[in-house]
C-alpha cells in the first residue's frame, strides 16, 4: 500500500462531511478547493492542491463518521463480550481463547490508523479462518484418527460405558425401599429389608439399626443418629444427586456379595460389577476370571488372549484411511468405478448441458424469432424449480411400470430406467441436461450480445461462410467469458449430491460388492454412504480421508482449467 | 492522543452497553447463590436441574404431559427437543460423547448395539415393574443381559387385506392367499409387496423369509441374538428361490417398481386385495373408504411366519448429568399407564405395558397388529445387523428382477460375514 492510498480510502476523512466545521483542512490543502467546497470527497486529482499534505493527515478530531464507527465497535464489542462470558460460562475454553484474539484483533484494527487494509480484509479474514478453514483442517484432524462407530468418545468414556455395561443387578434381589441419609457431611443409604431397617455408607457395610420409622410404603422416614435427606430436597441439589448415584454400600464386608445402589433414590437393589478400573496402570480387571485388559493403540481395551471390550475410543492412526481407500479390496475396486463415473458424469453433464444452452442461445438470438422475451423466460423454468423436487418428479415419472414415461413413449414397456447400470447413469445425465441447460442457454445469450458486431462484419467480408464465422470467431469469443463458468460447473457437477441421492440414490447396487455402493454413486455420495450417517456403521475416519482426496482432485483440476482458459484470453 | 481517548470513549461505552444489554444474565448471576442457599437451608425451593428429552413430533406432547407432573413434584424443568426420528440415531451418537448431548432420546431397540458400543447408553432398572411389560419388548432392549431403555411401543408389520374384495378372513399360508386373489380376479398383482422402489426393503419382506426357516442371526436359547448368520442353510436358499419364482422370471407378483406412495395408492385405489404393511399405513387406507382386515403374515415355507417386532423407548445417555433425576422420569413418570395410554394416543402403537396393550386390542385393527407381532421376534439389536441391511435389500431386487438365486444368494451371505468379521 503506497502512503498516499489512505487518503482516498480512509474512512476518517472521506466521512468528514463539514467541510465547515473542520476549517483547518480547507487551509491544509491549500484553497485549491472551492471556498463552499461540499464533502472532502477522495478521488480529486492529487497534486491540484498545491504542496500541503494529504488531507486525510489533517484529520482533526472525530466526525460524524467517527460516532458512527463507534457505534458499530460498541455493538460488535457487546456482542463480542457477551459471546466470550458465555463461553467462560460453558467452559469452552478454545471457543473463548479465539473470540478473545478475534475481538481484540478487531478493536485494534478498527482503531488504529496504520492498519488500513486490514479495515476492509478483517470480516472476510474471519469468515473464511471460522466456515473455510477450521472445517478444513477439523476434516483433515479426523481423517487421520478411527473415529467412527465403536469409536466416538474420550478413553474416559469407554472406561465408564465399560463400568456401567460390566455392573449388573445381582440375579433374584429384591428391590428395597430406600432413603439416602446424612450425618456429618457423609451419605448413606438406609433401607427397609423386609421390616428391618439397615443403614451404611461407602466404607461401612450395612448394618442393622434400632428404633428407625418406615412409612406406610416402607421407606425409612426417621433413622437415629442419622439425618434423612428429603426426596424434595435431593432433587434440588444435583451435586448430592451425582454422589447420590455413584454411591455403592457394600452389603457384607465380603466385595462378592456386591453393593447397594440406587438409581432414583427411593429404591435400591443388590449390584455386583465383574470388571475394576486401574487409573494408574490404565487396565480394566474382570475380578471373576482375573483378565486384564489393557489398552492398545487402536483405541480398545484388549485382553492378552485378544477378547475385545465393546466401547472403544478414538485414537490417531495416521494414514491408515488414506491407505485403505486405495488398497482395501472391498473398497478399492467399487472406488474405482465410483472415481470413473464420477468424472465421467461431471465432464458429459457439462458438455451436454452447454452444448444444448449454446445451440438454442444461437437460434433464439437471431432477430427474426418473434417473441424472443417469452421465449426465454420459459426456457428459463427448469432452472427456476427446486432441483431435489424435479429429482423427484423425474424418478416417478421414470418408474419402470407406473412411470408416465414408458406409458407415453415406449408402449407401456417396462424399461427399467433406474435399474440397470447403463440406463440409470443415461437417466442421471438426461434430468441433469434438464436442469441445468436453461443456466447455459442464459450465460450463453449473454455472451453471444455481447461479441462485438464489427468482427463478424469484417469475417463476412473476407467471405467466411457462417460455419467459419462460428468456429473461427463466435466460439473463441464465447470460450473467453463462458470456460471459467464451465469450470465451476463441472466443480460443481463433481459433488452434486443432490441429484444422485434424489433420483438414484446411488442404486442400482454394484452387484456382488461387499460395500453398499452403486452405479450411479459419485463420490461425494459415496462418502456418504460410508460415513453412516444415513444408517449402517459409521466411519468418519474414511469419509474424511476421502473428502480431502475430492478435495485435492477438483483443486488440481481447476487450478490446471484455469491455467488453460488464460490462453484463449490471449486471442 | 485523540486516539487513545476515542479508545477509550468505545470501551466505555461498550461495557455500559453490555451491562445495559446483560441486564438479564447479571441477574441471574446473582439469583444463583440466593437459590444455592435455599437449597442449604433445606427448604427444596424449585430451583432444580434442567432435563432435556429428544423425541420425535408424535410424541413430543404425551412426553410434555407426562413432565408437567414430574416438574412439579421435583422442582426440575424438562424440556422437549423435536428431531425428525431418522436424526436422532445418528445425532445421539454423535453428541452424547462431546457432552451436549440429551439426557433422554425416544429410541428404536435395534440401535442399541451400536449405542451400547459407542458407549453411549446407560442402563435402566425397571425393578419390580419390568413383570408389567410384554416381554419381547424387554427383551429388544436387552443386551448382554441387561436392560438400556424403557419399552413404551412396539409394532410389527402385519397382512392388509380389503375385505370388499377378499372378504374377512385372513389366510394362512401363501397358497391361499393367491388363491383368494385369483378368485377375486387379481392374477397380475394379487398381493402388494413393497420393496421400496428399487432399493429393496427385507424389513416387510422377513415374515415371508422366517417362514422358510431363515432367521437373519441365529437366536441363543435365551432369545438373545448370536453373530452367526442364518441364512445360508437350505431354508435361505429356498426363501431366494421363491423371491425368483415370484419376480421378473416367473410369476411376476413382485416387481422393483413398488415404492411406498404407489403401493399404498393400488391398495386404496383396490388394484389389488393383499399388502404387507405396518399400522401407520391404516390411515391412508381408511381415508381412501376401504374397510381393512388384518391379520398376520401368512407361512410361505413350512413354519410360522415371523415378522421383525420393531420396539421403541427411552434411552438414558451414558454421560446425563442427571442420571437420577432422569432415571425417576422414567421409571415413576414414564412407565404408568397412564402416560404409555398418553402415548399411544398421540401416536397408536402396540403399547408395551400389557395392561395397556390389552386395553387398546378392542379395536380389531390394533388386535390385528398385535397378533403379527406376537408371531414376531425382535430385530436384532446387535451391531452387526447394521452391516446386513446394504447387503440384504439388494439382494431382493436382483433376485425379483431374475437373477441367478444360486449365485446372489451365496454371494451376498459371504458378504455379510465377512463384513461382520471386520
Amino acid at each position: 500500500m503506497s502512503a498516499s492510498r489512505p487518503s482516498e480510502t480512509d474512512p476518517h476523512s472521506s466521512a468528514t462531511p463539514d467541510a465547515a466545521a473542520t476549517p483547518d483542512a480547507a487551509v491544509a490543502t491549500g484553497g485549491a478547493r472551492p471556498a463552499r467546497g461540499g464533502p472532502a470527497r477522495s478521488g480529486r486529482p492529487r497534486g491540484s492542491g498545491g504542496p500541503g499534505e494529504s488531507h486525510a493527515r489533517a484529520w482533526t478530531g472525530p466526525g460524524w463518521g467517527f460516532v458512527v464507527k463507534l457505534l458499530i465497535m460498541m455493538v460488535i464489542n457487546a456482542i463480542g463480550v457477551m459471546a466470550i462470558m458465555s463461553a467462560y460460562a460453558a467452559g469452552s475454553w478454545v471457543v473463548l481463547t479465539v473470540l478473545v484474539v478475534l475481538l481484540a484483533l478487531a478493536d485494534w484494527i478498527y482503531f488504529s490508523r496504520r492498519t488500513l487494509p486490514l479495515k476492509y480484509l478483517y470480516p472476510g479474514l474471519v469468515f473464511l479462518a471460522v466456515f473455510q478453514l477450521f472445517t478444513l483442517a477439523y476434516t483433515g484432524y479426523v481423517a487421520f484418527t478411527n473415529y467412527g462407530t465403536g469409536h466416538l468418545g474420550s478413553m474416559q468414556q469407554a472406561v465408564d460405558a465399560a463400568l456401567i455395561q460390566a455392573e449388573q443387578r445381582v440375579e433374584d434381589s429384591p428391590s428395597y425401599p430406600l432413603a439416602v441419609v446424612r450425618e456429618d457431611g457423609e451419605i448413606g443409604f438406609a433401607i427397609n429389608n423386609d421390616g428391618v431397617v439397615q443403614v451404611g455408607t461407602e466404607e461401612e457395610p450395612l448394618e442393622a439399626v434400632a428404633g428407625a420409622v418406615v412409612d406406610t410404603a416402607g421407606t425409612p422416614i426417621e433413622v437415629p443418629g442419622w439425618d434423612v435427606v428429603p426426596r424434595a430436597e435431593l432433587f434440588a441439589d444435583t451435586a448430592l444427586q451425582e454422589q447420590v448415584v455413584e454411591l455403592r454400600v457394600p452389603v457384607s464386608d465380603e466385595a462378592a456379595d456386591g453393593s447397594i445402589r440406587t438409581r432414583e433414590g427411593s429404591t435400591g437393589a443388590v449390584y455386583s460389577s465383574s470388571l475394576t478400573w486401574d487409573p494408574a496402570a490404565r487396565t480394566l480387571t474382570d475380578a471373576e476370571t482375573g483378565t486384564v485388559y489393557s489398552p492398545d493403540d487402536r483405541g480398545n481395551f484388549v485382553s492378552s488372549d485378544g477378547q475385545r471390550l465393546a466401547a472403544g475410543w478414538y485414537v490417531p492412526v495416521g494414514f491408515d484411511n488414506f491407505v485403505r481407500a486405495f488398497t482395501d479390496t472391498a473398497y478399492a475396486g467399487p472406488l474405482l468405478q465410483v472415481t470413473a463415473w464420477t468424472f465421467g458424469f461431471g465432464i458429459l453433464t457439462v458438455l451436454t448441458s452447454f452444448g444444448l444452452g449454446l445451440v438454442l442461445a444461437m437460434i433464439y438470438n437471431d432477430q427474426r424469432v418473434r417473441g424472443q422475451k417469452v421465449l426465454r423466460t420459459i426456457f428459463i423454468l427448469p432452472y427456476a424449480f427446486p432441483a431435489f423436487m424435479s429429482a423427484l418428479l423425474w424418478r416417478g415419472m421414470l418408474n419402470s411400470e407406473f412411470g408416465v414415461i414408458n406409458e407415453w413413449f415406449f408402449f407401456g414397456a417396462n424399461v427399467d430406467w433406474l435399474g440397470d447400470p447403463w440406463l440409470a447413469k443415461f437417466v442421471i445425465l438426461w434430468v441433469n441436461l434438464w436442469l441445468s441447460y436453461p443456466y447455459w442457454f442464459l450465460v450463453s445469450t449473454g455472451a453471444l450480445q455481447a461479441l462485438p458486431t464489427d468482427v463478424m462484419e469484417a469475417a463476412r467480408i473476407d467471405g467466411a461462410g457462417r460455419l467459419r464465422q462460428f468456429t473461427s470467431i463466435s466460439l473463441p469469443l464465447l470460450m473467453v467469458s463462458t470456460a471459467p463458468l464451465a469450470i465451476a460447473s463441472f466443480a460443481f457437477n463433481f459433488n452434486n449430491f443432490t441429484i444422485i441421492f434424489m433420483l438414484t440414490n446411488g442404486g442400482p447396487a454394484f452387484p456382488g460388492a461387499s460395500v453398499p455402493l452403486g452405479a450411479t454413486d459419485i463420490l461425494i455420495s459415496a462418502i456418504y454412504q460410508i460415513s453412516g450417517v444415513s444408517g449402517g456403521r459409521a466411519d468418519y475416519g474414511l469419509a474424511s480421508a476421502l473428502s480431502i482426496i475430492v478435495f485435492i482432485v477438483i483443486g488440481i483440476i481447476s487450478a490446471l482449467a484455469f491455467r488453460q482458459t488464460r490462453k484463449l484470453e490471449e486471442i | 492522543m485523540r486516539k487513545y481517548l476515542g479508545l477509550g470513549v468505545s470501551l466505555l461505552a461498550s461495557v455500559a452497553l453490555v451491562a445495559a444489554c446483560g441486564g438479564g444474565s447479571g441477574s441471574d448471576e446473582t439469583s444463583e447463590p440466593t437459590a444455592q442457599t435455599n437449597e442449604d437451608a433445606g427448604s427444596g425451593a424449585a430451583a432444580g436441574a434442567e432435563l432435556v428429552v429428544w423425541s420425535d413430533a408424535e410424541r413430543a406432547e404425551a412426553i410434555e404431559n407426562a413432565a408437567a407432573q414430574f416438574e412439579e413434584d421435583t422442582g426440575a424443568t424438562v424440556t422437549v427437543v423435536q428431531k425428525n426420528f431418522e436424526d436422532l440415531r445418528a445425532d445421539f451418537l454423535a453428541q452424547v460423547p462431546t457432552g451436549e448431548g440429551p439426557d433422554l432420546t425416544v429410541g428404536a431397540h435395534d440401535w442399541l448395539g451400536e449405542f451400547v458400543e459407542s458407549g453411549v447408553v446407560n442402563t435402566v432398572d425397571l425393578g419390580e415393574r419390568a413383570a408389567d411389560f410384554e416381554e419381547v419388548t424387554l427383551d429388544a432392549f436387552t443386551y448382554d443381559g441387561q436392560l438400556y431403555a424403557l419399552p413404551y411401543a412396539q409394532e410389527a408389520v402385519a397382512l392388509i387385506q380389503n375385505t370388499e374384495l377378499v372378504g374377512e378372513e385372513t389366510p394362512a399360508t401363501w397358497d391361499e392367499l393367491v388363491q383368494m386373489a385369483e378368485d377375486a380376479g387379481f392374477e397380475d398383482r394379487p398381493f402388494i409387496l413393497y420393496t421400496n422402489g428399487s432399493e429393496g426393503d427385507m424389513y416387510t419382506s422377513y415374515g415371508f423369509q422366517t417362514s422358510f426357516g431363515a432367521p437373519i442371526f441365529e437366536q441363543a436359547d435365551d432369545g438373545s441374538y448370536t453373530t452367526e448368520v442364518g441364512l445360508s442353510d437350505e431354508g435361505g436358499q429356498e426363501f431366494a428361490q421363491w423371491l425368483y419364482d415370484n419376480g421378473s422370471a416367473g410369476t411376476g407378483y413382485f416387481t422393483d417398481t413398488i415404492d411406498y406412495d404407489i403401493g399404498n395408492e393400488l391398495f386404496a385405489d383396490g388394484e389389488s386385495p393383499f399388502i404387507v404393511q405396518g399400522p401407520w399405513t391404516i390411515p391412508t387406507y381408511t381415508d381412501a373408504g376401504i374397510d381393512v382386515a388384518v391379520g398376520p403374515i401368512p407361512a410361505a415355507g413350512d413354519e410360522t411366519a415371523a415378522p421383525f417386532v420393531g420396539v421403541q423407548g427411552f434411552y438414558l445417555s451414558a454421560q446425563s448429568d442427571n442420571a437420577l433425576l432422569a432415571n425417576e422420569f422414567l421409571t415413576g413418570y414414564m412407565a404408568t399407564d397412564e402416560a404409555q395410554q398418553a402415548l399411544y394416543d398421540a401416536d397408536p402403537r402396540i403399547p408395551a405395558l400389557t395392561a395397556v396393550a390389552e386395553s387398546v386390542a378392542d379395536d380389531p385393527i390394533q388386535a390385528g397388529f398385535l397378533a403379527s407381532a406376537q408371531n414376531g421376534v425382535p430385530m436384532p439389536n446387535i451391531p452387526e445387523m447394521g452391516a446386513v441391511w446394504d447387503f440384504w435389500n439388494p439382494v431382493q431386487i436382483a433376485l425379483i428382477n431374475g437373477e441367478d438365486p444360486e449365485t446372489v444368494w451365496p454371494e451376498m451371505v459371504s458378504n455379510i460375514e465377512s463384513a461382520i468379521a471386520e
